[in-house]
């Protein structure tokens, strides 16, 4: 069995509560953090783990809390992204309702590390159930001196609050995030200045993932180097990969990054393969804005090397063979799923999501959007394909925030891959839109 | 504006609440409990009519139309009448794989309605949402905190039907 760092005691009854929790272990690593180090060490663990950020962009997040701007007399602010959105990915939702101390316990080793006083923990609204989890468990905390005034007697104070949102996959962005926060539409602010100079209430502010801040309990108990030897060269740690599709089973797993793809897909440790009479063909490996592979890509490299469960092994061979480790939301196609219905699919997410502040994304999405309508329905004409193509460059970093790559990729991906299913869908009308249709090269299926 | 604030006001309990959340925040960041307050409004009333935003808007001290213009952006906030029960019904990618289509189109047959509408009853509203954090268990709905999760046909008469008691 693999090792496990986030999810270890999870299925332990009663790991929800306070008491369980702490017989496991839990909130040692908060006192070992405030009783015998400087803030200052604790960030040069989080340094030393390699530990990078978990929501999808796989930034080091001990060099982003090196960022932070520590003018005097003016409040610093943590804020956990628990705005979990992306497609395919539902890791933080299962973490925070299974084992919210875990989270806790991370926010209050990170806050201390960061001098902050008042943290924020923004749970996507949808999450309701979730933010009561927390809340209670925040309670049961505090009832036990690990939060409020004076925390263990050494004189550091914090207050921790979960902020629900309000429905809007933008707010994963953390400087809408923050818009959000502060009682606003979530409208991405043009950067510099970055958070970690001008965030929260204009105050120097951090914003990490659920994942990346849960990282932190074992990282102070067993050390930045013990985490930074697992995993592969600069993807150091676990990931918890969020599977999903046409798989045996469906669910979060906890891998130590550098399993091969080949293993993760396959053995009944993890997703137990493709479900029965079926084969693979596609696959989105980290949510739904990384490009999709096509079957011949996904377990071995263009190179021919074994591809594994590492920031650089997805990404190898660039957008042109290869794709990212995203967020971990593992979604795998098998031959009855339709590539141009899903890229439509995509696309109608985004344009329902883009914000709407700049044109590229707002016109951009919609139009890709109905492109994909028309060829999917029917009504494509050959020149679309070229169309779709375009509109992607021209959405690509053009954008304030990051929201409109992640709206072209998977459309330039999808043509790049799967062409022949968009020009079949262009040239036999007929059979692409009878119910259950999908294209399989020479053969039709349905 | 209302001519009779008046008429609208949280309940006692409800408005403890309130004060707690606006507590949270540092002096003058008031706003910042806008949404969450906006939940807790929705909860009462079952949706925000422009009588309750400008309730919110005046607790808050802020200007009504900051009200409006975050409610009008994010999506769990009904701007118009609801019925008892929102079904709220993931039509993203993952779920569609795992049969969302074929399951939604079941729902809307059983209830008569489309996205967006609700029973003559009055029971049931429905609503398409995007991605609910839960593909590993699709096809997903959810009624207000309550996931529900691997959809069938079969599942989708039972909820209806239970709901409808």
């Amino acid at each position: 069995m693999a090792r496990k760092i986030l999810t270890e005691h999870i299925n332990v009854p009663g790991i929800e509560t306070f008491d369980v929790y702490r017989k496991q272990g839990g909130y040692t690593a908060v006192e070992k953090a405030i009783k015998t180090m400087t803030p200052e060490e604790v960030v040069e663990e989080a340094k030393k783990s390699g530990v990078r950020g978990r929501g999808g962009a796989g930034f080091p997040m001990g060099m982003k809390w090196g960022f932070l701007a520590k003018p005097e007399g003016v409040p610093r602010y943590l804020v956990c992204n628990a705005d979990e959105s992306e497609p395919g990915t539902f890791k933080d939702h299962h973490l925070m309702k299974c084992i919210p101390h875990l989270l806790i316990e991370g926010m209050i080793i990170s806050s201390f590390a960061l001098g902050a006083n008042k943290s924020f923990i923004y749970v996507r609204g949808e999450l309701m159930y979730v933010i009561r989890i927390l809340e209670k468990a925040i309670a049961e905390a505090k009832a036990q001196g690990f939060l409020g005034k004076n925390i263990l007697g050494s004189g550091y104070d914090l207050e921790l609050v979960v902020q629900p949102g309000g429905g809007a996959y933008i707010c994963g962005e953390e400087t809408a995030l923050l818009e959000s926060l502060e009682g606003k539409r979530g409208n991405p602010r043009n950067k510099p200045p970055f958070p970690a100079v001008k965030g929260l209430y204009q105050s120097p502010t951090v914003v990490n993932n659920v994942e990346s801040i849960a990282n932190m309990s074992w990282i102070i108990n067993n050390g930045g180097d013990a985490y930074a030897a697992i995993g592969i060269g600069r993807s150091t740690g676990t990931k918890l990969i969020s599977a999903s599709g046409h798989i045996q089973k469906p669910g979060v797993y906890e891998i130590e990054l550098g399993v091969s793809v080949d293993e993760f897909l396959n053995s009944d440790e993890y997703c137990g393969g493709i479900r029965k009479g079926h084969y693979l063909k596609a696959l989105v490996a980290g949510g739904s804005s990384v490009p999709i592979l096509p079957a011949n890509l996904i377990t071995k490299t263009a190179a021919g090397e074994d591809r594994l469960m590492t920031y650089e092994s997805l990404s190898d061979g660039g957008f042109a063979t290869g794709t990212m480790l995203g967020s971990g939301g593992f979604i795998v196609f098998d031959e009855t799923a339709c590539i141009v219905r899903n890229t439509w699919n995509f696309s109608r997410f985004y344009h329902h999501e883009s914000c709407g502040q700049c044109s590229p994304c707002r016109e951009g999405t919609g139009w890709m959007e109905k492109v994909l309508h028309r060829i999917e329905h029917g009504h494509g004409s050959m020149h679309d394909i070229d169309l779709l193509v375009d509109i992607s460059k021209k959405i690509e970093g053009n954008t304030i925030c990051p929201l409109g790559d992640a709206a072209a990729w998977p459309v330039a991906s999808a043509i790049r891959h799967f062409r022949d299913e968009f020009v079949w869908h262009i040239t036999h009308p007929q059979e692409a839109t009878a119910p259950g249709a999908v294209y399989m090269g020479e053969m039709v299926l349905g | 504006m209302t001519e009779s604030p008046n008429l609208v006001a949280f309940t006692p309990e409800r408005l403890e609440t309130v004060k707690e959340i606006i507590a949270r925040y540092p002096e003058g960041r008031q706003k910042s409990a806008l949404l969450p307050v906006l939940h807790v409004a929705q909860e009462q009333w079952g949706w925000l009519s422009s009588d309750v935003m400008d309730y919110v808007a005046g607790i808050l001290s802020i200007e009504p139309v900051e009200v409006y213009e975050v409610a009008s952006f994010y999506t769990m906030y009904h701007l118009d009448p609801v019925g008892k029960h929102v079904i709220e019904y993931c039509r993203t990618g993952p779920c569609c794989l795992m049969g969302g289509e074929d399951v939604y189109g079941h729902l809307k047959q059983k209830l008569g309605i489309d996205a967006g509408g609700t029973t003559a009853d009055g029971l049931f509203t429905l609503k398409e949402v995007e991605c609910l954090a839960a593909c590993g268990w699709g096809p997903v709905f959810q009624i207000r905190e309550q996931f529900y999760m691997n959809l069938t046909n079969e599942k989708v008469d039972q909820i209806i039907e239970d709901l409808s008691k």
